[in-house]
This record gives C-alpha cells, structure tokens and sequence, in this order.
C-alpha cells in the first residue's frame, strides 16, 4: 500500500513539471473556482487554442493517442501524471475533454483510414474543436429513443431535427451526431453515426441559459444539412454500437476532482467565524455531526480516486468502484452547499461578493443540481451500479423489439 | 371536533387562488425576476383593493377585523403563485408589531396605510452572518435616534418603514424608522431570490419611535418572529404544494424507455415521500394556525414545528422538482428555479431551520421539566 508515484512515475512526474514551469505560471490556490458547468467565452477559446498547439509542438498533448494522430502512446497512468500537474497552472478551461477524451477515440476505433488521417491529426492540434451531438429533448436518459432523422440523397444524408445539451457547439467545427436512419426497426437497431461540419448550411445554434444564469451548453437545430456519405462513422444501422463506443470513453475521468468549490476546511472556517447560541458554530455537536459525515464522505471519494490510479498505475482497469463518484459527489456537494448557507444564517441568500456572506456555498446550491443531471443521471448510475456492477436484473421493458415509430415518446399535453 | 378551516375560510381560499391565477401567473413572476423590478406594484395594489392587506387588522384601524386564520389561508395561496410582493414582511411582520405592541399613536399612523397598501413594512434584526442573538446586536437607540447597520433586511428595497431591533441602555428595544427621514442609507444587495430583495441599512442618528416598552426589544422579536413563522410556514407550504403539482404532471406527460416517467418505481416512492412531508408540514400548520388564533401556550412549539417542517417540505420538493425534470429542470427557461431560490429564501427568513430546530428543542425541554 503505497500512495507514492514510483520512481518511473516520479521522473516522469518531474519531466512534465519542468515543461510546465518554463511555459505556464502556477495558478493562486486561494482564487475563487468557477462553477463546473460554465462555458469560457471567445477571449478564453483562443487562449484555450494556444496553449493546445503550443503542447502539440512540444508533444505533450493528446498524450495517449498513437504517436501518429499527434500523441506519445504514453500510458493512462501517465496521461493522469499530466493531469494532474497541468491543474495546478494558470491555464484557460479545456475545451478539448469531449473532442480528445470521446469524440477522438472513437474515430480511431471505428474509422476508416482515411478519416484518421484527415480528422486525428488536426484534432490534437487543437484549432478545430470537436462537439458531441447526441441528446435530443426526447431522448435525454432514454438516448437510444432519438428521432433525429438522415435520409440518403445521392452521395450524401440529409438530416434534420434537434440536438441539445451540446457543450461548445458555437466554436466548434466538427460534431459527431447520432442519427435515425430506420425508423421501421427497433429502436437501437435503426441508428448511424456521421460526422458533421457544424459551418455548413443549414446548422442553427441557441445558447441555453443554465438556472445558475451561466450559459454552459446548446440547442443546435438542424434544416436540410447535408453530410457526404464518406462523414459516416461506421456501418450504416450500427450507430448504437458506435455511440457506446463514445460513452465508455465518458468514464475515464479518473483522479480529476469532482468536489471542485468549497471544502471541508472552508466549511470549518465557516463555522468557526459564525455564530450559533452564541458559540462559534464548530462548538455546536449538530454542527460537527454533519461536518465529520461531509469529511468522511470527501475523503471516500478522494481515496477511490487513489484505488483507480493505482489500477491504472501498475497496468490494470480500474475496478467498478469508479463508478460512484459522480453519484455520490455531486448530492454530497448539493448538501454541503445548503449547509454552508445555513451556517450564514439570514445572510446565506446573498450572491455579492462584497457582503457579509461568501457567495460560495449558495453559487455550490445553485451549480450541483446540473451535476445530479450531466453526464448520466443520478437514477441512471443509480441503474448501472445495481444492474451492471451488482448484476441485479434489469427491469422489465415496454418497447423491446418494437418497431421505433411505434413506441411513445417526448411529452403529451 | 373540527380541525379543518371552515366554509367561509375556504372560499376565501378558493378566491384568493382564482385571482392570483390570473394576476400571478408564473410568467408574471419571472418577469418581476428578470427585470429586477423588487416587486409586482399592479399586483400590490390588486391585494390592497381586494383587503387581504388588512385581514388581521382590527377594524378600529383600518383592517378588515377577520383573524390568522383567513390570514393563514391567504399566505398558503401567496406561496401557492410564488406572488412576487412584500407580503410577508408587511402583513405577517411589521402590521403584527405594530398591532400587537404599537401606541394608539402609531397604530393610528401606520395600520390604515398598511391595509390600503399605501405603506410596505419590514423587519431588521440581523448585523452579519450567523444566527441571531442579544450579543450580535450593536446598532443603538438613543435620545430618539438609532445608529448602526442591518444586514440582510427582507424587502428593504421596496419599503417605507422598517421595524429594528437595537441597543437601547443595557437591554434592547423595537424602533420604527421611516425610512424617508434623515440618516438612512440603502445599499441594495444581490439576493438569491431577486423577488426577495435583500437591503443593507445603515442609520446615523436617524429619528425613530420606539414600539412597546424600553428593554422589551428582545422578548418582542421572539414574539412577532414565532406569529409570523406560523403565516412564513403557509407560505411554503403553498409554494411545496404547487412545486409538487407542476412535477406531477410533468412526470405523468413525459415518456422514455416507452412509458411515463411517472411509472418508474423510483419515482413514485419519492414523490410519496413528499407526499408524507407536505402533509406532516400541513398539519403542523393546522395546529399552529390554531395555537395563534387561540393564543395558546403551545404556540411556541407549534411555530417552531410548523416552520421547521415547512421549510423541510419546501426544500425537498424543490430540490427533487429539478431532478425529475430531467436537463430541463436544470435550465433557465424551465420554472423549477423559481421554487429552488424561493425555497431558499423563505428558509433562511425569520431565522433558519436551525435556528427554528434549537427553539423547538428549548421548548420541548422546558416541557418535561
């Protein structure tokens, strides 16, 4: 049981240390952090392509792809090393998590040669960001029931209808969208996947405003677009299979911090400066029940973090325990940023940064709830931990094998 | 044996939800929100028109002479359309001080203005963040003048008088300031709940009456706080309700997998949860409504438990309101917001849950003694 990296991962750990000190500058601990979700606006994207390139040239980016799409071939443990010290710097947000994380992987399992070459290369140099174009209002949770439609048309599909919660899509180039092409067959069976240029005609993008008031993701509408037929993505009627292609690759997120905002020592700070019964707060036994239940889950949370590296580290996946760090994150979260306004008392519902409260927990209070929904629901990872990690049997289905355009969907009035 | 309103209450009720069906609608609310506008002044003069202002006013002051009950019945159907106005404040708060403990002098000048909605109340107790205590309270009341700062004050921006707890010798006593007189600075704040504006005040030697007796200042904001927690527990218990409606039906429309959401069991074991929660909320409600109408020695407790389990249920359906939307829950566009900030609000208002737990506590303790 060993925490330390090994002395491999140690000198590789100092290598990338001494790129980053000559090209970046360390970032202020005590500055205030964005909330997860938000979008970085046109000054930031440029920034955010820079910095990209200027890895590329120095071959650091794209760090686990094959050397020739740009990468190093280098190992998922040492990708993570990477990670882990570019946080540390002042750098703009990535805008290439979908793009490199999902989107590029997915062009290396299922395309055709000549896609690699033309897609891969320029993705890891970062001056053409890449979208994913998946959800639709009808088919959040339930994504296999899209309705999104191509239609061939000579050489190339004609597609039309609705996409949302598309992270970027307004400086992105490329998208990669899943599409109905059978309506006739069953409903993961009737799907193919194209890649798109998001400048052709025909592409309509609306920012959607989040309820904290940031703007993170889009609605992207699509009228008669026109895709050529070599834009597809694997076998015509295979989409569903090249899709779980891109979500698996959702998953390796490993060692990057969902907590994000404050934590527990902000919270004891917090209960040590305000008062309760005319005690500071931290006297209170309520308030220390709940600060060591907050504690005990953060340290959990961190520490499997910790068993999933250690997977990565000497070669393995990591185990399925991976799988609850969103689930419990970002309700813990939820809860500690209502608690953090309670302590405030009165002052709690306060957003300015100049009162007597630190907007902190209530901007957490405001954020969480997109966490719950982002990237699998809370219901569904729910799901895939009993029926996929514990084998418990899933549950009875109503539109198994159903020909698509007879199960009932979207919203009745 | 009748714990229920009666009739007349109901239909006042029934009344009070038609027009503000109307003259509150959602949209209505989040165009107060989204321009900032601090509250609905057409909707404001609307309920002044219609008495609701004056209910619990006696009639010798202007008031309608009816009792908490009707005011109860009408709070539920305020939090019910999320009505954005300084009812709370005004009707539950600052007319009940002034009713309770103003001098014939005051009640003539205040009550009459309040009822014809002419004049718009609130309540500043608070100095920083924390809960609220005899210690915290440094601003002063001297010679006729107060001095010092309140912060956060509830619809500070939209009001004309404020009730303050400050200093006064070794203990402490109320004060009404209009805030028109000399001496007043309001800092406008941003608040969570935009139709729940948040003010910083700041007095220097700003003229000011004190209500009631030197040194009652404490024992009486104990007293207005516990009256108007049973009306604030109404409130948010009308605004649980109408949350829990507007995710029922959405779950009842909404398909995936080729079913309504509403069938998945996950689903309906929540929202039977909060079923239970609104109606533990409920009839503690019921029984405190009647302690205050009674004037019973079990108000105290009653308040605490109605407010702490309203605040409860509110929280609740409002977090799980977003979650069962789905993404749009999580949207601008979507109402859900609406009910989370409101929630939040309304709990952190005349005191948190906390705060509310440890006076229940005090109370229960001082029971079994």
């Amino acid at each position: 049981m060993d925490f330390n990296d090994s002395p491999g991962e140690a000198a590789y750990r100092a290598k990338v240390r001494t790129w980053l000190d000559a090209n970046a500058t360390l970032r202020d601990p005590d500055a205030p952090k964005g909330n997860m979700l938000d979008e970085p606006d046109g000054d930031l994207i440029e920034k955010a392509k820079a910095w990209q390139l200027k890895k590329y040239e120095a071959g650091w980016a794209c760090l686990r792809w094959p050397k020739e799409y740009g990468g190093q071939k280098a190992s998922a443990m040492e990708s993570v090393i990477f990670s882990q010290e570019e946080s540390r710097y002042d750098l703009p947000p990535s805008i290439y998590g979908i793009g490199h994380g999902m989107l590029g992987p997915t062009i290396m399992a299922h395309g055709t040669d000549e896609q690699q070459e033309r897609f891969l290369r320029n993705m890891a140099m970062g001056d053409e960001v890449w979208c994913q174009l998946f959800s639709e209002p009808d088919a959040g949770s339930d994504l296999a029931g899209l309705k999104t439609k191509a239609v061939k048309d000579g050489d190339d599909w004609v597609i039309n209808g609705q996409k949302i919660w598309t992270t970027g899509a307004q400086y992105c180039r490329w998208g990669m969208l899943v599409a109905r092409t059978d309506p006739n067959a069953a409903k993961h069976a009737g799907l193919t996947y194209f890649i798109v240029d998001m400048e052709v005609p025909g592409v309509e993008i609306r920012p959607i405003k989040q309820m904290s008031g940031a703007s993170g993701f889009n609605e992207v509408f699509f009228t008669d677009v026109r895709t050529p037929d070599e834009n597809r993505l694997g076998a015509v009627g295979d989409g569903w299979g090249v899709a779980i292609t891109t979500l698996m690759n959702e998953r390796s997120s490993i060692g990057s911090s969902l907590g994000g905002g404050a934590g527990i020592r902000d919270l004891i700070k917090l209960a040590q400066q305000v008062e309760l019964n005319d005690k500071p707060a931290i006297e209170d036994g309520g308030v220390r029940r709940r600060i060591a239940d907050f504690a005990v889950r953060r340290s959990g949370l961190k520490y499997t973090g910790q068993r999933g590296l250690s997977a990565l580290s000497q070669g393995q996946t990591p185990g399925p325990e991976a799988s609850i760090g969103k689930l419990v994150a970002a309700i813990s979260g939820l809860e500690m940023g209502a608690f953090g306004m309670e302590l405030q008392g009165a002052a709690g519902v306060l957003t300015g940064e100049d009162g007597p409260a630190d907007p902190a927990w209530q901007r957490t209070y405001m954020g969480m709830p997109g966490l719950r929904l982002a990237g699998g629901t809370d219901e569904i990872l729910r799901n895939i931990i009993a029926e996929r990690v514990l084998g418990m049997p899933g549950e009875p289905r109503v539109d198994k094998g159903k020909p698509f355009k007879d199960i009932p969907s979207g919203t009745t009035r | 044996m009748n714990f229920d309103f009666s009739e007349e209450q109901k239909l006042l009720q029934h009344s009070a939800r038609e027009y503000l069906g109307e003259h509150s609608t959602l949209a209505h609310v989040r165009e107060v929100f989204e321009t900032d506008a601090d509250y609905s002044r057409d909707l404001w003069k609307g309920i002044a028109e219609l008495g609701w202002l004056g209910v619990a006013i006696p009639e010798d002051y202007g008031g309608a002479g009816y009792g908490y009950l009707e005011l109860a019945v009408i709070a539920g159907e305020i939090g019910r359309s999320l009505a954005p106005i300084p009812f709370g404040s005004t009707a539950y708060l600052a007319a009940e001080a002034i009713t309770r403990a103003g001098s014939e002098e005051q009640k003539k000048k205040y009550l009459a203005g309040i009822a014809e909605g002419d004049l718009i109340g609130t309540l500043a107790t608070t100095e920083k963040a924390g809960m609220l205590s005899q210690q915290s309270v440094n601003a002063t009341f001297t010679d006729g003048v107060v001095s010092g700062t309140k912060v956060p004050v509830a619809d500070g921006t939209a009001a004309d008088f404020v009730v303050v707890l400050a200093r006064e010798g070794d203990g402490h006593s109320l004060v009404i300031v209009d805030l028109d007189a000399a001496g007043v600075e309001r800092k406008r704040l941003g608040a969570l709940d935009p139709t729940r504006p948040q003010v910083e005040l700041t007095f220097k030697g700003t003229p000011a009456t004190r209500l009631g007796n030197p040194g009652q200042g404490w024992k009486l904001t104990q007293d207005m706080l516990t009256r108007a927690a049973v009306l604030m527990a109404f409130e948010q218990l009308g605004s649980a309700d109408r949350a829990f409606q507007v995710t029922f039906d959405f779950t009842m429309s909404r398909y995936a997998f080729g079913r309504p959401v509403a069938s998945f069991q996950s689903l309906k074991h929540r929202m039977a949860d909060l079923y239970a929660d609104r109606e533990i909320a409920r009839s503690n409600c019921y029984w405190a409504a009647w302690a205050l109408e009674n004037d019973d020695a079990e108000l105290p407790i009653a308040a605490a438990s109605a407010k702490i389990s309203a605040s409860d249920a509110l929280e609740h359906t409002t977090v799980e309101m977003i979650q069962m939307h789905g993404g749009v829950g999580f949207t601008w566009e979507y109402d859900c917001h609406l009910f989370y900030r409101r929630a939040k609000a309304l709990s952190h208002t005349l005191g948190t849950t906390d705060e509310w737990r440890e006076k229940l506590v005090t109370r229960l303790i001082e029971q079994v003694a």
